[in-house]
């Protein structure tokens, strides 16, 4: 089997490595702020809404030990819970976008003919969308929240996997194994769903992975319009948008440190994939 | 060859923005409520207007009707009234033009030069300044435009003083002095971009037989680099520098609110807040129609670039 590419965005794809060094430290990293974000509630030392007016724009102090944003929110407890809201929302994007892609790419894949090409050609068109441009109409018209510009982003990351799994499926479907079904009288569901997806599975994961780390970026960008979580829900995106007030009067740090977690939650999250895709690749081979 | 080539691609963009606008225009069935509550959303709610916004959007008519009458409007420059601004979509959008065009061009100049630049530095060079430029590239790569807005921000505005924090200046080299910072964040991403396809694709034609030979010819090492691996290594470039104006032109939204530039992109995101559905619309529809351009515009200059590629043969080389 040819190893199907991963699709990448141009640009994320050429930070990657072979060595372990750092894939183990970005997986480690990925695992401490998935379990940060679940226990998020029992490790911030304030409430993340309170707002201590004296401490608005004052330097790190005992009691906000990062300080406090232009409303005097503890940035430390708005940095812990805002991770929560910061991955709730890319994983909502990656499960529905894979289950949905498999489903699309695996029968575009299988059955081929016209339902290929209609499949194929609704796809191209959704590439026709910028992803964060869909997002914000979606917002538009069903106004803020996180439901409305998952489900956008879910449509725009689908056509990624879906093309995936469609070439995957093209190439699965010529080995001997699933024509030894066929021959047996298995319904083409139950091969799909019984032995070719649990097949494709592992390379389709990896592009999850790898679509994580970007859909990350997108709701981040899309809270610090303003468009993504509501306003009191403590996020890294919206704490930026936040921030930027502050940054302005000389305090940089409740919109710098979102940002820098961002980044970084973004990297890891990416070289983690790559990796795994790297890993499947290699035993294909 | 070439005009069926170019009936295909136009049909295909024919139909792709059909599509688009199609979509663009049904969301307005998509939205909770009737279509004339939700354009309104909640102003003033008397009959009159009720009436006004019906017959604007052709509401009593059948669906496909409105569609086309609606498409037809967009195409002459009717773009609709700002249910916000109570004025012509057309104007709002023709004020706030310039600015951003501006911004895109400058970041796409800065893109190109820097780009193209550090990526041939680095291939001809090698060494320690390969390595430089692939730890600066990384870093580029890993920011994306609005933490670098935030970062630019604080580090040269607030820190140093030299560029202003918000606004978009007026007048032309005023302007260019405020574009400075966001011009720059808007383009960081996109030269590590570049730089890197640039890079790859100029040492994978150094490395080809043909570079040895003309070397062997005595032909100077800097027409050799110019001449024979640049020209050959530009498809690629070409291809990505199209990626790249796409990709700027959705990144201004974020990077105008950012600065506070009061372009397109930034009111683009206001409207959004202020449910100004029909600004939305027609922004919107505009994105994608220099989207779907510019990628044709890379198809057609392709076969230009590189005479091995024909029409409708892209890739196959």
């Amino acid at each position: 089997m040819t190893a199907a590419a991963l699709t990448r965005r141009p640009g994320l794809k050429h930070i990657r490595t072979r060595r372990n060094g750092l894939y183990l430290t970005c997986l480690a990293f990925v695992g401490l702020v998935v379990v940060v974000a679940l226990i998020a509630p029992w490790l911030a030392p304030a409430d993340p809404n309170a707002t201590d007016l004296g401490a608005a724009l004052t330097d790190p102090s005992p009691g906000h030990p990062l300080g406090a944003d232009i409303a005097g929110r503890d940035t430390l407890s708005r940095l812990l819970l805002g991770s929560r809201t910061s991955l709730l929302g890319p994983l909502g994007i990656v499960a529905f976008s894979t289950v949905l892609g498999v489903v699309v790419g695996v029968t575009a894949g299988w059955r081929g003919g016209w339902i290929d090409t209609a499949l194929s050609r609704s796809s191209e068109l959704l590439l026709a969308f910028p992803g964060l441009l869909l997002a914000i109409l979606f917002v538009a018209l069903y106004g803020e929240g996180l439901l409305a510009p998952v489900v956008a982003l879910s449509l725009a990351y689908l056509p990624f996997v879906s093309r995936l799994a469609r070439s995957l499926t093209l190439s699965e479907r010529q080995r001997p194994y699933l024509a030894a079904y066929r021959v047996q009288g298995f319904s083409g569901l139950s091969i799909c769903v019984r032995h070719l997806i649990p097949n494709i599975a592992p390379v389709v994961l990896a592009q999850s992975t790898v679509n994580f780390g970007y859909a990350l970026l997108d709701m981040a960008a899309l809270s610090f319009l303003g468009l993504g979580v509501p306003p009191l829900t403590p996020d890294w995106g919206s704490m930026i948008n936040a921030g930027q007030t502050a940054l302005l009067q000389g305090k940089p740090l409740s919109a710098v440190l979102p940002c820098v977690l961002i980044v970084v939650t973004v990297v890891a999250f990416n070289v983690v994939g790559e990796h795994w895709a790297d890993r499947v690749a290699r035993r294909e081979r | 060859m070439i005009a069926g080539f170019l009936t295909r691609r136009l049909a295909g963009l024919a139909a792709t923005l059909v599509a688009a606008s199609f979509l663009v225009f049904g969301a307005l069935y998509l939205a909770p409520g009737s279509p004339e509550t939700f354009l309104l959303a909640g102003r003033a709610a008397n009959p009159e207007a009720l009436a006004a916004i019906r017959a604007q959007y052709h509401l009593d008519d059948p669906f496909l009707i409105q569609y086309v009458k609606w498409l037809g409007q967009m195409v002459t420059g009717d773009l609709g009234q700002s249910v916000q601004y109570r004025s012509p979509v057309l104007g709002l959008i023709e004020a706030r033009l310039p600015g951003t065009l501006l911004l895109i061009a400058m970041s796409a100049l800065l893109v190109v030069l820097f780009g193209v630049g550090l990526g041939w530095i680095s291939a001809v060079r090698g060494g320690a300044t390969d390595s430089a430029v692939l730890v600066g590239t990384t870093v580029a790569l890993g920011t994306p435009s609005f933490v670098a807005a935030i970062v630019l921000l604080w580090l040269f505005s607030v820190k140093l003083g030299w560029f202003p924090t918000i606004g978009g200046g007026q007048g032309l080299a005023d302007m260019i002095y405020h574009l400075t910072l966001p011009s720059v964040a808007l383009s960081l991403y996109w030269i590590g971009v570049l730089t890197r396809v640039t890079r790859t694709s100029m040492l994978d034609e150094l490395g080809r037989e043909h570079v040895e030979v003309a070397r062997s010819r005595g032909i100077p090492e800097r027409t050799v680099i110019r001449r024979h691996v640049l020209r050959n290594a530009l498809g690629p470039i070409s291809t990505m520098s199209g990626l790249t104006i796409s990709g700027l032109v959705i990144s201004t939204v974020l990077v105008e609110s950012a600065f506070g530039l009061g372009g397109l992109g930034e009111f683009l995101a206001r409207s959004v807040s202020v449910k100004d559905f029909p600004v939305v619309q027609a922004i919107s529809l505009l994105i994608v129609a220099l989207f779907v351009v510019v990628n044709l515009v890379v198809d057609l200059l392709y076969p230009l670039i590189d005479p091995r590629v024909g029409y409708g043969a892209r890739g196959a080389r």
